[in-house]
């Protein structure tokens, strides 16, 4: 029971990694109808950024607050400079585009920083925090800084006239134009922020995977599995699959475990985590494509 | 984009077949190394050619197919590890076990469209190396060890190297595989299949059964990149799982982007390209670091990436495409 607790609590904390990640997908899908490939590699980049300011003698939260920075600068200038100017192309160009942002992305990481893992730190102090034998202060403090993060951009979204432009220019580019929402510049923001999130996403899994310029494929590819699961066009949704298939993710492995430990025969284990995501992915693709809480598209033939 | 003029194909199919045979006149320009080369190029073709069909000729997007090349060198690497079967034997087998795998991929990709095919493909290629270390697949595939394998050898007491006969075995291969591609495109099912990709609800009213052309040049194509996994398994002698990982992918999507989608031709080019990168990366580095002085190795990746959203800016078509059509504007055809 006590091993069930932990698997579930490490599911959160996993699935808040995923509901980041999945939200930057689904800020960008919402406005642009286009699915971000490189987002996982952008925010390992950004990832990469903290951890060269922190060997240069910053703190952690600085680091941390300045590579989120760097990610919203580093996406607005992405949406700006590389995919507005596709804005009507097909979509195997667009594809094409994000492919290789993420070949650029990765292989210029490894480029400057090298391929070798490198550790990465906690900025959670490792006595009194978190709860013993149920949740490591890492995991615990990912939870908390992921909801924080989250809540911050719920508010933004709901209470704040630029949230409100932006949500706008998302729902309805024509009708916002003509109320004098500037819905380029609303795009490139969704796309700064987008970035922000994935690099807190990105910072807060380092402690857990370890630096290096691959960490995030499997990472993103749950991010997909949790964007769908809660329906791609539904930001709230992602953010819920997010934990819901953390968990699930956790809870596979655990069963695995226990029907080894019980009959001895393997089935599935830590081993198998990229593969049930891909069957989440194709699972919900083809028989919910909608997710949970997504919205029916219905197209007119 | 019209066909390749016929002579020069001849021309460079006679070329193909002579230069190996100049090696005792210029030992060191058709090195065996040289010759080892431009058959894993024509490998990459094969493979860029399968991507072609699927994505180029039919429309559907697919960022997977470095998994039916993985399955494709695993089915003839197993057979040839647990079966003894002579290599030559393989690709058949290959191509029969890919294009299952194919057709079966195919009929959920059947409801996806563009972006969420993409998504399925993307997470495919993710997960591939992982499915390949699977415990209960370990007898068979090797695990992470993967499997070590004999070079193809000389049949017939031929008078050639084996480095030459692994370029002539490629070689008529992938003549075989274009000629028959060539044929498809140019014969009713192929017209039928682009009239899909251009005209998806036009080409279901005229009775084209779309569900089955879809799954079926699903499958066609997974065993034309799957015949060309088999050839790479028994050119390099030796598949690992980590090899077949999401940017073995990406190199095929290199090779149809820089080659045209939706050209035979341009396929060969592609493919003959990203492995020509891949090769150079390291003069490449080298040059950065040492002529431009900069700090950091470049890697084949960062040209690729670079390269892929470029064409896309200056040449859609890709470069055969492109040069095509600046030949066109010189000569003042229009139309």
């Amino acid at each position: 029971m006590e091993q069930f607790i932990q698997q579930l609590a490490s599911g959160l904390a996993n699935g808040a990694i995923y509901a980041c990640v999945a939200l930057a997908l689904v800020m960008i899908y919402v406005s642009t109808d286009h699915i971000n490939f490189a987002q996982g590699e952008m925010a390992m980049f950004s990832t990469y950024i903290s951890w060269q300011l922190m060997t240069w003698g910053l703190s952690f939260w600085v680091a941390f607050i300045a590579a989120v920075a760097f990610s919203f600068v580093l996406g607005v200038i992405i949406e700006r400079a590389i995919l507005r100017p596709l804005h009507n192309a097909p979509v195997l160009s667009i594809i094409v585009v994000f492919i290789g942002l993420l070949a650029i992305c990765n292989s210029m990481a490894g480029a400057i920083w090298s391929y070798l893992i490198k550790e990465f730190p906690s900025p959670f102090p490792k006595s009194s925090f978190g709860i013993a034998g149920v949740i490591g202060p890492h995991q615990l403090g990912v939870v908390v800084v992921t909801l924080i993060v989250l809540g911050l951009l719920f508010v933004f979204f709901r209470y704040t006239p630029l949230g409100l432009a932006m949500r706008a220019a998302a729902q309805n580019p024509q009708m916002a134009r003509l109320v004098g929402v500037r819905v380029d510049w609303m795009l490139a923001l969704g796309w700064g922020l987008a970035a922000s999130v994935g690099a807190v996403a990105g910072i807060m899994v380092a402690h857990i995977v370890y630096l290096d310029p691959n960490m995030m494929g499997g990472i993103l590819l749950y991010a997909f599995a949790s964007a769908l699961v809660g329906g791609i066009s539904n930001p709230g949704g992602a953010v819920l699959g997010g934990f819901i298939v953390g968990v699930l993710e956790n809870m596979v492995a655990f069963a695995g475990n226990q029907i080894e430990k019980a009959t001895g025969i393997y089935i599935i284990g830590n081993g198998e985590k990229l593969t049930v995501a891909l069957i989440i992915v194709i699972t919900v693709l083809t028989v919910k494509p909608a997710g949970l809480f997504g919205r029916v598209v219905v197209k007119r033939v | 984009m019209p066909a390749f003029p016929k002579k020069l194909l001849w021309v460079l199919l006679a070329l193909a077949f002579l230069v190996p045979l100049l090696h005792p006149l210029f030992p060191d320009v058709v090195s065996g190394y040289r010759l080892f080369l431009v058959s894993t190029m024509i490998i990459a073709a094969i493979a860029v050619l399968g991507l072609n069909l699927l994505t180029g000729f039919n429309g559907q997007i697919s960022l997977g197919h470095g998994a039916f090349y993985a399955v494709g060198a695993y089915t003839a690497a197993v057979l040839m590890d647990h079966l003894n079967m002579p290599y030559w034997a393989t690709l058949p087998c290959a191509a029969v076990v890919c294009f299952i795998v194919g057709y079966l991929f195919g009929l959920p990709a059947l409801k996806l469209e563009g972006h969420y095919l993409a998504l399925a493909t993307f997470a495919l290629a993710l997960a591939v190396p992982q499915i390949l270390k699977y415990k209960w697949l370990e007898g068979m595939t090797g695990g992470v060890q993967g499997i070590v394998l004999n070079k193809p050898e000389v049949p017939f007491g031929l008078p050639l190297s084996e480095d030459q006969w692994l370029y002539y075995y490629c070689l008529i291969v992938m003549v075989v595989l274009y000629w028959a591609a060539a044929n498809m495109l140019n014969s009713r099912s192929g017209r039928a299949m682009m009239a899909i990709r251009d005209q998806y609800m036009a080409a279901d009213t005229m009775g084209i059964d779309t569900a089955l052309y879809k799954t079926v040049t699903f499958g066609i194509s997974a065993a034309y990149t799957g015949i060309a996994g088999a050839l790479s398994a028994s050119a390099i002698a030796f598949v690992a799982p980590d090899s077949f990982n999401i940017f073995l992918s990406i190199k095929f999507l290199i090779g149809l982007v820089v080659g045209g989608v939706g050209s035979l031709a341009g396929s060969v080019a592609g493919g003959i390209f990203y492995v020509l990168v891949d090769n150079s990366a390291q003069a490449l580095s080298l040059f950065v670091r040492n002529d431009l002085g900069l700090p950091f190795d470049l890697s084949a990746y960062t040209v690729f990436g670079v390269l892929l959203i470029a064409l896309m800016y200056l040449m859609p078509m890709g470069i055969v495409g492109g040069v095509y059509l600046a030949w066109r504007k010189l000569r003042g055809v229009r139309g």
